[in-house]
């Protein structure tokens, strides 16, 4: 047996899971327990307060338009979540609400979970709600998801990055949405090593995302981002579910997505200094932005 | 932290639960407030920030200047306060003052260098970044090279640089059973003061932290908290 449930790479995490006949979710659990900080139950209690936090955000979100600090997005979740759905369905139109709403209260300064990062917090709250509303499971379910989710993270997070500033916004909304990918499918049933193809072919197709944000604000292109992305999670579990595989196995799609992070201009890793932060609308709202070396007290 | 997988927790990717919009330019920037407030001993009475990078490009953006401050007076990164910081901190009389400062290109894009004064004349310099998700490192303190992640208890001492000193502290970890995780010896030049961090597994009581202090040639002690 492993006692530390250690695991660097998809390889590894797979090889974890398929030894013992455990879910990924499983695996990040003996793993967190095998830390020596929380007991099993701790563990799962903690998973469960960061549950109850995103279903907060979702619903304050939902609730009232937030103020976000840059003004640039106003009630897109509640506009969102008044609309009759015409092309998709209910569920699908909620989790893009959601979304919208959690990176909106984000925005806003209101309390999210990071997830992994608090630009790209709408993404996974959304996904499990809407698959937890399509397979109709506890939240006991959920918060297994959310430790299967962290496995996939954490994978990623050591072998490439989980920072805009250092790969783009395929690190944040790219990460999350693969994070998504692969929880959903493991809710949805799907054994270890498809749920992580599921991960793969969510964040193979954001590979070369750009981090570009309007006026340094985590708003324009960040907030409706979330909800497109969570739609892109859905697509990359159900063709998982499909039988459709990746390719390129997943470990070497997060080594390429290193490589692309590492070769990508500065000006297109949160600096605000290209791309869509400086296109004509984007330097009118730098031009106006409060600079921290101006801020004194 | 020796070797380590920096992101080793399943909380670590999700979480914290945090106050947006960032988290590595609002609640890591917090964290490194938080750190920087504990390796001081208290609120500070001035504040000089110079951020680095991305810091200094979006840092207004990101909120990362009220988080900063936030974190000084002690404000956790989940904290409702942190939005209202800079009313807090004149409340507090903290003054400060914010710059920019290039630390050169290995410097994470992500980084802050902290010039604190404390009301007993206790003064601090360091420098940590904040490396996505909310992870953070403090990278120097005094000048010293450092690895420090908040993730553990960490005793930071400055001391003479004799034998028989780094044993004698380690004599008291073990004898408040507090085991070591990993541990940095460090110093300018032979005969310079030595400066020593060292992260544990358990939680410092203060009478450890207290008997660190009266070691003969101790120059200064100080925990840190695990981060929150």
């Amino acid at each position: 047996m492993n006692k530390t449930y250690r695991f660097d790479t998809m390889a590894d995490l797979v090889a974890l899971a398929e030894a013992e006949d455990i879910s990924l979710g499983e695996v990040a659990l003996r793993h967190e327990v095998a830390l020596g900080q929380l007991d099993r139950d701790e563990v799962l209690a903690a998973m469960r307060t960061r549950w109850a936090t995103m279903k907060q955000s979702m619903e304050v979100g939902l609730a009232a338009p937030q103020k976000t600090m840059g003004g640039l997005s106003h009630g897109a979740g509640q506009m969102m979540a008044g609309h009759r759905p015409v092309l998709s369905d209910a569920i699908a139109a909620g989790v893009m609400a959601r979304a919208l709403a959690v990176n909106e209260c984000s925005a806003a300064m209101r309390r999210i979970v990071a997830a992994p990062t608090a630009g790209s917090s709408g993404i996974l709250p959304a996904s499990l709600w809407g698959a937890q509303q399509r397979l109709g499971c506890e939240d006991e379910a959920v918060v297994m998801a959310l430790l299967a989710a962290a496995a996939l993270g954490m994978v990623m997070a050591n072998r490439a990055t989980i920072s805009g500033a250092q790969g783009g916004c395929m690190a944040e909304v790219g990460v999350s949405a693969a994070m998504a990918a692969g929880a959903m499918a493991e809710m949805a049933g799907a054994p270890p090593d498809v749920a992580v193809h599921a991960m793969a072919l969510a964040l193979k197709n954001t590979l070369g995302l750009v981090c570009d944000p309007i006026g340094g604000y985590v708003e324009v292109p960040c907030i409706k981002r979330n909800a497109i992305f969570a739609i892109h999670a859905t697509t990359a579990a159900e063709m998982a579910l499909a039988g459709i595989r990746s390719f390129v196995p997943a470990d070497q799609v997060i080594a390429a997505m290193k490589e692309i992070g590492d070769a990508m201009p500065k000006k297109l890793k949160e600096t605000s200094q290209g791309g869509l932060a400086t296109t004509l609308i984007g330097l009118e709202v730098m031009a106006r932005r409060p600079r921290v070396d101006h801020v004194q007290g | 932290m020796g070797g380590m997988a920096p992101y080793d927790s399943v909380f670590s990717i999700i979480g914290p639960i945090m106050v947006g919009p960032s988290s590595s330019h609002t609640a890591g920037a917090a964290r490194l407030g938080g750190l920087a407030r504990a390796l001081l001993g208290g609120t500070p009475v001035e504040a000089e920030l110079d951020l680095h990078g991305s810091f200094a490009e979006t840092g207004a953006g990101h909120g990362t200047d009220r988080a900063l401050v936030a974190g000084l007076l002690g404000f956790s990164s989940g904290d409702d306060r942190l939005k209202d910081a800079f009313e807090h901190a004149r409340e507090a009389g903290i003054v400060w003052k914010f710059g920019t400062v290039n630390l050169g290109p290995d410097v994470h894009p992500c980084s802050v260098r902290f010039v604190l004064r404390a009301a007993d004349g206790e003064a601090l310099e360091m420098v940590g970044s904040s490396l996505g998700g909310g992870a953070v490192r403090i990278t120097s303190i005094q000048g010293y090279d450092v690895d420090i992640s908040g993730d553990y208890p960490t005793l930071v001492t400055v001391h003479e640089d004799r034998p028989g000193l780094v044993q004698e502290v380690s004599a008291l970890l073990s004898r408040y059973a507090v085991n070591i995780a990993f541990m940095r010896v460090a110093r300018h030049h032979r005969g310079a003061h030595a400066f020593m961090t060292l992260e544990a597994d358990h939680d410092l009581p203060p009478e450890l932290v207290t008997a660190t202090r009266a070691i003969p040639g101790m120059v200064s002690a100080r925990a840190l908290p695990r981060l929150a």
